[in-house]
């Protein structure tokens, strides 16, 4: 096989790898055969976005007029999978006047961000780096 | 869930859980390194809270 196709093939592995690990948290890991931290992400990082849903924190809306707000939804967006089930439900309306509404804000916003650092994470390990 | 304390822990225990199986490989090192950025997170917490408590809003 040409080294170009090889190539090819390998980017083309690496963004579904990339794709599969944002979209199921845990999944790059798991797909590289790194088992027990996978399921550790799968579990972990999904809970965490659940308790900040749970603690009425916000799921903040894009809105491109508001950087900070649209930086926020990029973050919540980080987590993959959960963010488009908890959209589709209706959740992570938030309640300003919670006591909890901004930790709730930061475990959502936690999540998602560590959940592109394990995206990272599994690149580098796909690549041979780690 | 309205306690502060408990919700400062759990935030920083997944964060901890991350970042440990992230930068370490070792279980050892995970665990040890997890617990130590464990108690650094919850002790700076409380002592930053105490730090700000004479200021006013």
């Amino acid at each position: 096989m040409p080294a170009r196709a090889v190539d090819n093939s390998q980017s083309g592995r690496l963004v579904l790898l990339c794709l599969a690990a944002w979209i199921l948290p845990g999944a790059g890991h798991l797909w590289l055969g790194r088992r027990t931290t996978g399921l550790i992400l799968l579990v972990a990082l999904p809970l965490m976005f659940a308790i900040g849903l749970g603690v009425e924190g916000r799921l903040f809306p894009f809105t491109l007029s508001e950087p900070l707000v649209c930086l926020a939804a990029i973050a919540d967006l980080g987590i993959g999978v959960p963010y488009f089930v908890a959209s589709g439900l209706g959740l992570g309306a938030g309640r300003v006047l919670a006591a909890t509404y901004e930790y709730g804000n930061a475990f959502l916003i936690a999540a998602g961000l560590l959940n592109l650092l394990v995206v990272v994470d599994a690149y580098d390990i796909a690549l041979g780096r780690k | 869930m309205q306690s502060h304390l408990l919700l400062l822990v759990l935030f920083a225990f997944f964060v901890s859980l991350v970042f440990a199986l992230l930068s370490k490989d070792d279980v050892k090192e995970q665990l040890r390194f997890g617990a130590l950025l464990l108690a650094g997170f919850i002790a700076a917490a409380i002592v930053l809270g105490w730090l700000m408590y004479p200021f006013p809003l």
